[in-house]
């Protein structure tokens, strides 16, 4: 039925610890379109980021189904898994005694590609993620945050998944910044037809990008559905506080600004 | 200039080559031995716990035994093991010298390529593992492409302080047999050649800071790099250091091992025994510095062909016998029992004694009334006495102490080179002296008769190996020196060798010894 255009389906899903005395992760279902942009949003320690590992099996599951592409990741080859879903590290996580290039194509080097087939699509990512392409040679040590941060969604990108997997993606660089990557990513996401699962903690990123968001608290689902409807209300009360948040914020902005215009 | 012109300093580059050259050969192949063994064992002890407890505590404990007592006790272990192979196998494998050395070494070297290996991968950052994981690489390309090369500082500064310490213990390697630049120290200090002494220790400590420097610069080369280039060099020091261990099986090969034990006289007899088989047209090559208890199981498995020994240490520590027959009966019967029970010839007494005698200052000796050990035991309740680092452990000391009454207030081991000067200095009020040593007249010391026969005799006897006994050639070569040699020539030898001035090398000594003795 609805399983072929669902990317990733996600059904009761359980990550307990302690025999089950505690859990990051309580019986989440949920189920991600092909080509949306779902952002999962919540407090630290609400269970988002280890949502996000169950998707490619850094984390295994306690108990619960997830499939991705149609397929019960349970019975997937993990590395192989891996090598099929993009991810986007929080802190970038690049390899530092690798330079740009070696970092973009460690996928697919070990996916066996070609040598020069593998220096084409290092320079096609460079260029996807507008980095200069001298940067190929250089080490993530002598790169500014946002470079790396592009250098982490080039690697994740360059061996063309349907899939992304974001962790706190723009987290380590400046607002202006970040601000830019998130609407550069956005246009790859759409340009690409990507299907995009972003954990983040910021509403107002969350809400400037996504498609439709999941809200998670102590590692429960309490809410999910479009971004749209989510802004213009919910029948939970910290789901609409967490909203009105960005909401106010702009409306504060907005003032300030008539105040400091000219008449 | 003038310290190029000294003998001593010519002798000793004489010797550089074969020292160094060994001793290169046996820290490399102990390094990669050790390098091939250490981290295999470390990486699998990233994926249990308890195995890298085991093995680090294991590793551990074999850093705290002694290196000289490692390296012996690796003796007897291969000597045990190459009978086995020969019962099984009908191969027999040399105990003595390379194989003990190696695997000490090898023990050695390991503890500091684990540990840091261990601590090098652990440090590695988790969010880098995570981000191996999570681009979808294995276990093994996770450790191989990422861990390793950037756990590569630390394993490197593990591998520098092995080679340093295997370098500098690898000196050690000398009394089992095995050449090396401990060669010049252990012979330099029982000769009080202090500049062959200087020069081992020197030239040890250049090899030591020449190694550490050479891997300072590969890792420098190639840290930048990690996976291919890094396997090449891997491979290339692999190839290199396999080759290195290969050098000794196939080096030059003489017909003859004259062993000696680690003291002067030692050294002239088998400077002179070489000498002998030259003159006869026969190769040798000695093999100096071999403990005590070496030497004799070295010669009954031919590791040595032929070397000199003294009844008395024969009589109590290989036949475990404690009566002191007379001299000509215990020759006699010695001589039965060691060809029957081992196969070894006795070529004949040299003609001199090298006993354990008890010595002391004249003018102390006298104030005390002190000639016998009768009248030293007297008073041996407020005196030290002095000896060489075996006597107080053997069973002719055990006889001497029972059968006089004999207890001194201390009783402390030194280099038998410093045990003269400390009786004449009065650091100690006796010394077990050797019969036979130049020193006894040089320092004015009196030796104490023994009314009671308690110490055994000790005469040098020429013994040849089990598979020598019939070797006409060598007995011929070797027949003129027994019983040619009376106590005063080879105390003149020993002096030449031993003395504060003008010191003269063994072979040199050996050959004025020769000129005095000759038919």
């Amino acid at each position: 039925m609805q399983a072929d255009h669902q990317a990733i389906e996600i059904t009761d899903a359980w990550k307990t610890y302690d025999g089950g005395a505690s859990f990051a992760v309580g019986g989440v279902s949920l189920g991600v379109a092909r080509g949306e942009f779902l952002a999962l949003i919540g407090t630290s320690g609400s269970g988002k980021t280890t949502l996000l590992k169950l998707i490619n099996r850094l984390i295994e599951p306690t108990r619960g189904r997830i499939v991705v592409g149609g397929e019960d990741i349970a019975a997937a080859d993990p590395v192989f898994l891996r090598r099929r879903i993009g991810y986007v590290f929080q802190g970038v996580g690049l390899f530092p005694h690798m330079d740009v290039a070696e970092n973009i194509a460690v996928t697919l080097r070990l996916l066996g590609w070609e040598k020069p087939a593998m220096s084409a699509r290092v320079a096609e990512m460079l260029d996807l993620v507008r980095l200069p392409r001298e940067l190929a040679a250089r080490l993530p040590a002598t790169l500014s945050g946002g470079q790396a941060q592009r250098v982490g969604v080039a690697r994740a990108l360059a061996a063309r998944p349907s899939i992304v997997l974001m962790d706190e993606p723009f987290g380590a660089v400046d607002p202006v910044t970040r601000d830019v990557l998130a609407r550069d990513y956005r246009e790859l996401h759409d340009g690409l037809k990507l299907t995009t699962v972003m954990v983040t903690h910021d509403v107002l990123e969350a809400v400037l990008l996504s498609d439709r968001m999941a809200v998670l608290e102590s590692g429960s689902l309490i809410e999910c559905g479009p971004t749209q409807e989510l802004l213009a209300g919910s029948r939970h009360e910290s789901v609409r506080a967490l909203m009105d948040m960005p909401r106010r914020q702009a409306e504060r902005v907005s003032a300030l600004s008539a105040r400091a215009s000219p008449p | 200039m003038i310290v190029a012109l000294d003998p001593r300093v010519a002798d000793a580059l004489a010797h550089l080559p074969e020292y160094l050259g060994a001793h290169v050969v046996l820290s490399l192949s102990a390094l990669s031995l050790g390098l091939a063994l250490s981290l295999p064992l470390a990486l699998l002890s990233t994926r249990s716990p308890r195995l890298r407890w085991f093995m680090l505590t294991a590793a551990s404990i074999v850093q705290t035994i002694p290196s000289l007592a490692l390296l012996a006790l690796f003796y007897p272990l291969l000597l045990g093991l190459s009978l086995l192979t020969r019962a099984l196998t009908g191969v027999q494998f040399s105990a003595l010298g390379f194989l003990p050395s190696l695997l000490a070494l090898t023990l050695y070297s390991m503890l500091p390529i684990l540990r840091n290996t261990v601590t090098g991968l652990s440090g590695v950052d988790p969010a880098v593992k995570e981000a191996a994981q999570g681009v979808g690489m294995t276990r093994a390309q996770s450790l191989f492409r990422v861990e390793l090369p950037l756990a590569m500082p630390v394993i490197m500064a593990g591998i520098r302080t092995a080679s340093v310490l295997v370098i500098g213990t690898a000196t050690l390697s000398t009394p089992v047999g095995q050449t090396s630049l401990g060669n010049y120290i252990f012979t330099g200090l029982q000769t009080q050649n202090w500049i062959f002494v200087l020069f081992g220790c020197v030239s040890a400590a250049g090899l030591a800071l020449a190694a550490d420097q050479l891997l300072a610069l590969f890792e420098r080369l190639f840290a930048r790099r990690g996976n291919r280039r890094l396997g090449v060099v891997s491979a290339g020091l692999l190839v290199l250091m396999a080759a290195g261990a290969f050098i000794p099986l196939h080096g030059a090969r003489t017909q003859y091992v004259i062993g000696a034990k680690g003291f002067p006289e030692q050294y002239i007899l088998a400077e002179l025994m070489e000498q002998r088989l030259d003159a006869a047209g026969l190769s040798a090559a000695t093999r100096e510095d071999l403990g005590s208890a070496v030497i004799f199981d070295a010669l009954v498995e031919g590791d040595v062909d032929a070397y000199v020994d003294y009844s008395g240490t024969l009589w109590t520590n290989v036949m475990h016998r404690t009566d002191a027959p007379p001299r000509e009966a215990m020759l006699r019967e010695m001589g039965t029992w060691l060809n029957q029970n081992h196969g070894v010839r006795v070529l004949g007494p040299l003609g001199f004694e090298n006993a354990y005698v008890l010595a002391m200052r004249r003018d102390r000796a006298a104030s005390l009334g002190v000639k016998t050990i009768a009248d030293l035991a007297r008073v041996s309740a407020r005196m030290s006495v002095g000896g060489d680092y075996e006597i107080f452990g053997r069973p002719e000391w055990q006889k001497v102490r029972q059968a006089y009454g004999l207890s001194f207030r201390e009783e402390r081991q030194m280099q038998p080179l410093f045990m003269y000067k400390a009786v004449a200095d009065g650091e100690v009020d006796a010394i077990t002296a050797f019969s036979s040593d130049g020193r006894i007249a040089e320092y004015d010391l009196v030796t104490l008769a023994d009314p009671l026969a308690a110490i055994p005799p000790y005469d040098a006897v020429l013994l040849l190996a089990p598979k020598r006994s019939g070797d006409a050639a060598l007995a011929a070569a070797l027949q003129p020196l027994v019983g040619r040699i009376p106590v005063e020539k080879m105390r003149e030898a020993n002096e030449l060798v031993s003395r504060d001035k003008d010191q003269l090398p063994p072979s040199e000594a050996a050959r004025r010894l020769w000129q005095r003795i000759q038919p």
